[in-house]
C-alpha cells in the first residue's frame, strides 16, 4: 500500500513543464493578436505577452529546481494508496458532474453521496437513504424555495411536477 | 472627530434587527465552514455569494449582504482555532501555528485553557485591527481620491512584489502561480479592443474565467483531495468549555499583554501589506517564542504560544480589508472574494466608496466590531456543538462538501462548464499546493488582472509608452521603488546567507 506513486522529482518537473507550455500558449495568442505599440497605444496582446513570457522564465527556474532533487531530497510525492484515495474521490466526482446536465443536480447528488457512504464508509442501507435523500431535499428547500435560486433539473423533477 | 461620528452613524445602520441576526446567522455558518474540512473563509464566501444577488436588490440591502459574508469571514476565523485545538488538525492555513502549542494544551487536559486563549486573543487581534481600519482608511482613501493610473498600477505592483518579498513558499513558484493567475484573468474579450484573448475559437471562454469558480474548486476541492490523503479518521481531544474555565484563562491572559500588542501589530502590518493571516501568525508565533521568557518551553503546551498566532492571524484577516475598501486591493483571498461581491452588487471598491457609499462603509465598519462580539460570544457558549462537527465520519461529510462545491460554482452563472472548471481547479489545487506553489497570488491575480492591465495601459497612454512615469513623483516613484525592493528581496536574503556561509 505504501509504494511511492510519484516522487517529488516527476511531480514538480512535470508541473513545471506544464506551466512552461502554458506560457508558450499564452505568448503565442498574444503575438497572433498583435504584441507591440501601435499608434493608439499597447496592442490587445501586448500586456498578456509579457505574462507568457514571465511563466516561462519562471517554469524554466522551477524546472531546473526539480531536476536537481536527487537522493534524500526525491521524497515521495504521493503514495499509491494515497493516489487510490483521491482518485476514489475524483473519479466518482468527475461521473458526477458529467451527470448533472442530464439528470439534474439533486438526484445525482443523492447517488453520489449514497455511493460515498456505502463503498467508503459501508453504511447500514436506510443510513445512506436518509442521508443522501436528506440532503438533496434541503438543497431543494434551501435554493428553490428560500432563496429562490433555480438549479439544475432533469426528468424526475418534471415528473413530480416541480421542475 | 469625523471617524467617530461617522461610526456612530455605522452602528445605527448596523444595529437593525435585520443586521444583527444576519450576523448572527454569518457567524455560525462561518464557524462551521473553519471547522470543516474543505471549506474554508475564501471559498465558503464564495459559495454563499449568490444567495445575496437578490439580497443585495432591496435597499440597505448590499449593507446586509456584507454584513453576512464578512460575519462569515471572521466566523471562520474563530473557527479555524477549534480544529486546530482539538484535533491536531488546522482548519484553515492561518491556524497551523496555533496547533503547536494549543494541541499539547489539550493533550494534557487544559483544552479549555487553549480555546479560551485563542478565542480571546482572535477577539483582541480582531479590535485592534478595526479601530486601524476605523482611524487609517478615511485617510488612506482622501489620499487615494488624488491616484492617476500610475499610482494605481503602483498600488497593484507593490501588491504582486510583496508576495514575491514576503511569501515562504520559493520566489519562482510565487511568480509562476501569480503570472498563471493574470493569464487566466486575460482570457476572454479584451476590455479596451474588444479583441478575443486566449479563446482559442471557444463560445464558453468568452467571459474568461470566473476567480470564485476557481476559490472553489483550488481551496475547496483541493483540499478534499488533500485531506483524503491523510485517511479516513479523525481523532480528537474532548470539548468542555465552563465558566470557571473562562474565568480563569481570562486572570492569566493579561500577562502576555506586550506579546499581543506585537502580535497584533505584526498581524495589522501584514494584512495590509498583503502578507496575508498565515505568514503572520507564523511570524508572530516565532517572535513571540524569542521574545518571551519561557520561550524555550514553546510547542510544549504554553498559553502565550496560543495567543500570539491567534492575535496576529485575526489582525491580519481583519486589516485585509482595509486595502480592499480604500484601494480596491484586497489583502488575502477572502478579501478579495468580498470585493468580488462588492462589484457584482454594483458597487465600486476604492477610495470613492467612502464619498459615495457612507452607509455602506461605516456600517460594515461598525459590524466589524459588534461582528467580533458576536463571535466571541458564540464560539465561548458553543464549542462543544461545533468540535462535534467534525465527528462526522469523512466519508459522510466529503461527498456533501463536494456537492456543495459543486452547487456554488454552478450558481455563479448557471453554467455547468464552470462545475467541470471547478474540477479542473480542483485538481490544480491538490497538485500546486503539494508543490508548494502558493495559492493566494493566483487567485489575487485572477481577481486584479484586468484592472492592473487597465491602470497599465492607461498610464502607458499618458506617457507615450515611456516607463518612467512609474517614477515621475515622489508617490509613484517610492511605492515603485518599494516594490522592486520587495520583488528582488529574496535574491539579497539568499546572497547574504551565501556569503555568510562560506565566510
Amino acid at each position: 500500500m505504501s509504494r511511492p506513486a510519484f516522487r517529488y522529482k516527476s511531480a514538480e518537473t512535470a508541473v513545471a513543464a506544464l506551466f512552461f507550455l502554458l506560457g508558450l500558449l499564452v505568448m503565442w495568442d498574444s503575438a497572433r493578436l498583435g504584441a507591440r505599440w501601435a499608434e493608439d497605444g499597447p496592442q490587445a496582446g501586448y500586456f498578456p505577452f509579457y505574462i507568457g513570457l514571465f511563466i516561462c522564465v519562471a517554469s524554466a527556474v522551477n524546472f531546473a529546481g526539480g531536476l536537481r532533487l536527487k537522493g534524500e531530497a526525491n521524497r515521495t510525492f504521493v503514495q499509491t494508496g494515497q493516489l487510490t484515495l483521491v482518485l476514489a474521490v475524483l473519479v466518482p466526482a468527475a461521473i458526477y458532474v458529467a451527470l448533472i446536465g442530464w439528470l439534474g443536480i439533486y438526484i445525482t447528488s443523492a447517488v453520489f453521496i449514497a455511493f460515498f457512504m456505502r463503498w467508503l464508509g459501508k453504511y447500514a442501507w436506510w443510513k445512506v437513504a436518509v442521508v443522501s435523500i436528506g440532503t438533496s431535499a434541503v438543497f431543494y428547500l434551501v435554493f428553490e424555495i428560500w432563496f429562490l435560486v433555480p438549479l439544475p433539473k432533469g426528468p424526475l423533477e418534471e415528473v413530480l411536477g416541480l421542475g | 472627530m469625523a471617524e467617530i461620528e461617522a461610526l456612530m452613524h455605522g452602528f445605527a445602520v448596523a444595529l437593525s434587527l435585520k443586521n444583527v441576526a444576519f450576523m448572527f446567522v454569518g457567524i455560525i455558518l462561518g464557524v462551521i465552514i473553519g471547522v470543516l474540512p474543505g471549506l474554508g473563509g475564501a471559498n465558503g464566501v464564495a459559495i454563499l455569494l449568490p444567495l445575496t444577488f437578490s439580497m443585495a436588490q432591496s435597499p440597505g440591502g448590499t449593507t446586509t449582504a456584507i454584513i453576512l459574508l464578512s460575519c462569515i469571514y471572521w466566523g471562520a476565523l474563530f473557527g479555524g482555532a477549534i480544529t486546530s485545538i482539538l484535533f491536531n488538525i488546522p482548519g484553515e492555513p492561518w491556524s497551523v501555528a496555533t496547533t503547536f502549542d494549543g494541541y499539547p494544551l489539550a493533550q494534557q487536559g487544559r483544552a479549555g485553557a487553549a480555546l479560551t486563549a485563542a478565542f480571546t486573543s482572535s477577539f483582541v487581534g480582531a479590535l485592534i485591527a478595526v479601530i486601524v481600519i476605523t482611524f487609517l482608511s478615511p485617510i488612506v482613501a482622501s489620499f487615494a481620491l488624488e491616484f492617476g493610473p500610475p499610482e494605481f498600477f503602483a498600488v497593484y505592483l507593490l501588491t504582486f512584489c510583496a508576495f514575491v518579498g514576503m511569501s515562504k513558499e520559493p520566489p519562482f513558484k510565487t511568480i509562476a502561480s501569480m503570472m498563471i493567475g493574470f493569464a487566466l484573468a486575460a482570457v476572454g474579450t479584451d476590455p479596451v479592443t474588444g479583441a478575443l484573448r486566449l479563446t482559442f475559437g471557444t463560445e464558453k471562454l468568452l467571459n474568461g474565467f470566473d476567480f470564485l469558480v476557481a476559490v472553489i474548486g483550488l481551496f475547496g476541492i483541493g483540499e478534499i483531495l488533500l485531506t483524503l490523503e491523510e485517511g479516513l479518521e479523525f481523532k480528537g481531544a474532548r470539548a468542555k468549555l465552563s465558566l470557571g474555565v473562562v474565568l480563569e484563562t481570562w486572570k492569566e491572559l493579561p500577562r502576555y499583554w506586550m506579546t499581543s500588542l506585537r502580535a497584533a501589530a505584526v498581524g495589522c502590518f501584514m494584512g495590509i501589506v498583503p502578507g496575508g493571516a498565515t505568514p503572520a501568525s507564523f511570524m508572530s508565533y516565532g517572535v513571540a517564542r524569542r521574545f518571551s521568557r519561557d520561550g524555550d518551553k514553546f510547542g510544549s503546551g504554553q498559553v502565550e504560544g496560543v495567543v500570539a498566532p491567534e492575535t496576529a492571524a485575526h489582525a491580519a484577516g481583519t486589516s485585509a480589508l482595509l486595502p480592499m475598501l480604500t484601494l480596491g486591493v484586497p489583502g488575502s483571498p477572502t478579501a478579495a472574494v468580498l470585493l468580488g461581491g462588492l462589484l457584482i452588487w454594483g458597487l465600486q471598491p476604492g477610495p470613492l466608496l467612502f464619498v459615495e457609499q457612507k452607509d455602506f462603509v461605516w456600517g460594515l465598519i461598525a459590524s466589524m466590531y459588534l461582528g467580533n462580539i458576536a463571535g466571541l460570544i458564540v464560539v465561548l457558549t458553543c464549542v462543544p456543538a461545533f468540535a462535534a462537527i467534525l465527528r462526522i465520519p469523512f466519508s459522510v461529510i466529503a461527498p456533501i462538501i463536494v456537492v456543495i462545491c459543486a452547487i456554488g460554482s454552478y450558481t455563479v452563472h448557471n453554467s455547468i462548464f464552470d462545475v467541470w472548471m471547478m474540477v479542473v481547479f480542483g485538481v490544480a489545487g491538490y497538485l500546486l499546493k503539494k508543490l508548494s506553489y502558493p495559492l493566494a497570488p493566483m487567485v489575487l491575480a485572477i481577481v486584479l488582472g484586468d484592472r492592473a492591465e487597465a491602470a497599465f495601459r492607461q498610464a502607458m497612454l499618458v506617457s507615450q509608452g515611456d516607463l518612467r512615469v512609474f517614477f515621475s513623483n515622489a508617490l509613484v516613484g517610492t511605492m515603485t521603488g518599494l516594490a522592486l525592493v520587495l520583488l528582488v528581496w529574496p535574491l539579497v536574503t539568499w546572497l547574504l546567507s551565501r556569503s555568510r556561509a562560506s565566510a
